[in-house]
């Protein structure tokens, strides 16, 4: 991934939902400018 | 992907610009990726949403590639990544997003 975008965290609530997809990113220093769950139901 | 989330992704790249964001799924299946990928890129396949005939070519990856998964720092990794690692398939989603990106 390039360095220095801002990401737009979609997760899914059975898969890998939004808030530990930012958490991961921002912890390798990423901005995140939006997270969601999406849930397929 | 649902309409108020096309609707959120368009203004961050009228805001931000398309080319400085990126988009990261973290779906349980395969099952739906290609769309997700569709609709930022070329826009919303289904033509209803805020994103119908927008192309904003935002490059898309899932939590669990390597590209991403290198990135995260390892405690991290392995206290919230891990188990979902054991369950999800990301093989398949990874050809489907590798694709997407090289059209890019």
């Amino acid at each position: 991934m390039q360095k220095g975008k801002k990401i737009i965290a979609i997760g899914e609530r059975d898969g890998v939902p939004g808030p530990v997809i930012a958490e991961c990113l921002e912890g390798a220093g990423y901005e995140v400018v939006f997270q969601v769950t999406e849930c397929f139901v | 992907m649902n309409f108020e989330n096309q609707g959120v992704i368009k203004r961050l790249a009228d805001q931000y610009g398309p080319e400085n964001l990126t988009v990261v799924l973290g779906n349980g299946e395969a099952n739906g990726v290609e769309v997700f990928a569709e609709t930022v890129t070329e826009g919303d396949p289904s033509y209803a949403g805020p994103l119908a005939g927008v192309a904003l070519k935002i490059p898309v990856y899932h939590v669990l590639e390597e590209e991403v998964l290198s990135e995260v720092p390892n405690p991290l990794r392995e206290e919230k990544l891990q188990l979902s690692s054991l369950v999800i398939d990301v093989e398949s989603m990874h050809q489907v997003l590798q694709a997407a990106r090289d059209k890019i």
